[in-house]
């Protein structure tokens, strides 16, 4: 209950933050809206026209009620209902973020819990290796530097993602696989510390001196541990993704929600711009709820209040 | 709680605080080479912001647009070692003057929210009970926003300036700083010598201030250099963004944004300005990696 209230906290948080940011001065709404060159008489008629002449407090509600029932309003750059332009946007940037979980999972994983089995081993210090030199590398810099060398070098894959011709897989390699580079020597890393925490444990130590097998210790005992806190940071990483996910449609210019809330912001379209925010303040505010309570499932010593 | 409170070091053992203050870093700096090749990358990157104009072969901002061809893809020989860019400006000029926006940016957003963070993160901790529960929810609603777009939303209302960025990245930055001070606090603040300050009747900023501030300095800096490296990439993806500076100043991030379009062509429009922005950060947090593993032992 406490994490749902925490979630619903956030959201209001984010609607009066975006409120108060884009929707106080009903003068700079209308300047956005008209453009710098409408009169004052225009800009006052728009206004009355829009229900702006309300107080504030008043506006707010109306506005947070249109947007709880999904009715963001019409989007100036698109000529469009934002929400006929946002949900497509979204579904593809959500289909960039299962592929990049349907890597980073199967490879950082077994990397770190091997890493994590033998301290000090090749195989961990080659995992630690990777993971410090990726983890200094920010999206746009492994974008520019696999483009260059996958794109102008090797002419494997196309430089860009914005599939005139309809969806083309091809052209998610190269987000995907920059997206999947900055993270997965993080998550490995993560894995690793877990594992090894376990490892050391006492309870680990007894099952290995009375005689237990590798396998058993590690799937039946080691496992179901170690994995409480790469579980959390995975859920907790949707919302880094969120932010990775930006930057690679930007480079590639994917027809994602990142371009889209970067293009509105560019554009000053507030409608777009609020609805593009709100969503993705509710969908990183979803997934840390859903990584509390599943941490607290994982961990029965763990009780939510 | 009012200065006049603050006794005097005397007060305490002032041999201590001596031992304090001379146990520079760079001894414990030099026992981890790691710490060591990060600290020579900010030093160099320091050196270039400082000497710029005469390290920069020509002015960032000049163009030479009818002598050199657009986007001259010239390494090595020619007059433009990096070659030019689409405005037919000297790259590597651009690059070097673009270190100073970056190295004055990162340490000043960085110094922002430590100082900030630091205060609340004391004040969390050692009051404990309603003041830190609120302060603690506050932290906790700014983290659970995803950072880019934060970073979009306030710009884009703002406008994009020096000033503006260095508050964005002090608003998301603050949390974090605030967190670890506040879980430092907790711990330090049970200590003896906390008592004791307590007993001899300092004031609260005078135990927060001398006594426990400086007893976390250790976990502080080596954090303070990690989240300065974390700046230095946030400060490249606004720029990359097209959030950044405005345009004729040159910033790393804003000249990969500029040969954003043409990187698939002419990779070295992107690369210098990219292989700058990560060894920054690399050095930053190899340095913070030396200082951790130096205080361990």
């Amino acid at each position: 209950m406490k994490r749902i209230a925490a979630t619903l906290l956030t959201a209001v948080a984010a609607s009066i933050l975006l409120f108060l940011l884009f929707e106080l001065s009903p003068r700079s709404v209308a300047i956005a809206t008209l453009g710098p060159f409408a009169t004052p008489e225009q800009q006052t008629l728009w206004l009355q026209a829009h229900g702006y002449m309300q107080p504030p407090q008043v506006r707010y509600c109306r506005w947070l009620g249109h947007f709880l029932i999904g009715d963001f309003g019409q989007s100036r750059a698109f000529a469009a209902p934002v929400s006929s332009v946002l949900w497509p946007r979204l579904g593809h940037s959500l289909i960039l973020v299962a592929c990049f979980f349907a890597i980073t999972l199967p490879v950082a994983l077994p990397l770190g819990i091997a890493a994590g089995l033998r301290e000090g081993s090749a195989v961990d210090r080659i995992v630690s290796a990777i993971a410090v030199a990726t983890s200094a590398l920010p999206p746009f810099a492994s974008a520019v530097l696999l483009s260059a060398l996958l794109v102008t070098r090797l002419h494997l894959v196309p430089g860009t993602s914005i599939m005139t011709e309809g969806w083309d897989w091809r052209q998610v390699v190269l987000p995907v696989l920059v997206l999947v580079l900055s993270d997965v020597g993080y998550l490995a890393r993560i894995t690793r510390t877990s594992m090894a925490e376990i490892m050391a444990t006492p309870y680990i130590r007894a099952a290995i001196l009375k005689g237990m097998s590798p396998a058993r210790i590690l799937f039946r005992h080691a496992l179901r541990n170690a994995m409480i806190t790469p579980f959390t940071i995975i859920m907790l990483q949707v919302n880094w993704a969120i932010g990775g996910v930006v930057v690679v449609e930007a480079f590639y210019s994917f027809h994602g929600i990142g371009t889209l809330l970067l293009q509105a912001a560019l554009r000053k379209d507030l409608p777009l711009l609020e609805a593009a925010t709100f969503v993705l303040v509710m969908i990183a505010g979803i997934t840390q709820m859903l990584a509390d309570i599943g941490y607290a499932f994982l961990n029965p010593r763990i009780r939510l209040s | 709680m009012t200065e006049g409170q603050v006794v005097p070091p005397a007060a305490s053992p002032a041999g201590l605080r001596l031992n304090v203050l001379t146990r520079l870093y760079p001894a414990v700096l030099f026992r981890s080479p790691v710490g060591l090749a990060g600290a020579a990358i900010l030093l160099f990157w320091l050196a270039v912001a400082a000497f710029a104009p005469w390290i920069a072969p020509f002015s960032p901002t000049r163009s030479f647009m009818p002598v050199a061809p657009m986007m001259a893809a010239a390494p090595g020989g020619g007059r433009f070692w990096l070659g030019t860019d689409l405005l037919g400006r000297d790259l590597l000029s651009r690059l070097v003057w673009g270190t100073r926006s970056v190295v004055v940016y990162a340490p000043l957003a960085t110094a922002s929210a430590y100082v900030i963070g630091i205060a609340l993160g004391l004040w969390a901790g050692y009051r404990r009970g309603v003041t830190d529960m609120l302060l603690s929810r506050t932290a906790d609603l700014v983290l659970a926003f995803p950072v880019v777009p934060l970073y979009i939303v306030l710009l884009s209302k703002l406008g994009s300036s020096g000033f503006n960025i260095v508050f964005a990245i002090t608003l998301s930055t603050t949390p974090g700083v605030m967190r670890i001070m506040r879980g430092l606090t907790l711990d330090l603040r049970e200590q003896a010598y906390v008592a004791a300050a307590r007993l001899r009747g300092e004031g609260t900023l005078a135990i927060l201030f001398l006594e426990i501030l400086p007893n976390a300095r250790a976990t502080l800096i080596a954090d303070a250099c990690m989240r300065l490296g974390y700046v230095v990439t946030a400060i490249g993806t606004l720029g990359f963004l097209g959030m950044g500076l405005p345009p004729p100043t040159p910033d790393w991030g804003g000249m990969i944004e500029e040969g954003r379009v043409l990187a698939i062509l002419f990779p070295h429009l992107v690369l210098p300005p990219c292989l700058a922005i990560v060894s920054l950060a690399l050095g930053c947090s190899m340095l913070a990696d030396g200082l951790r593993r130096g205080e361990g032992r």
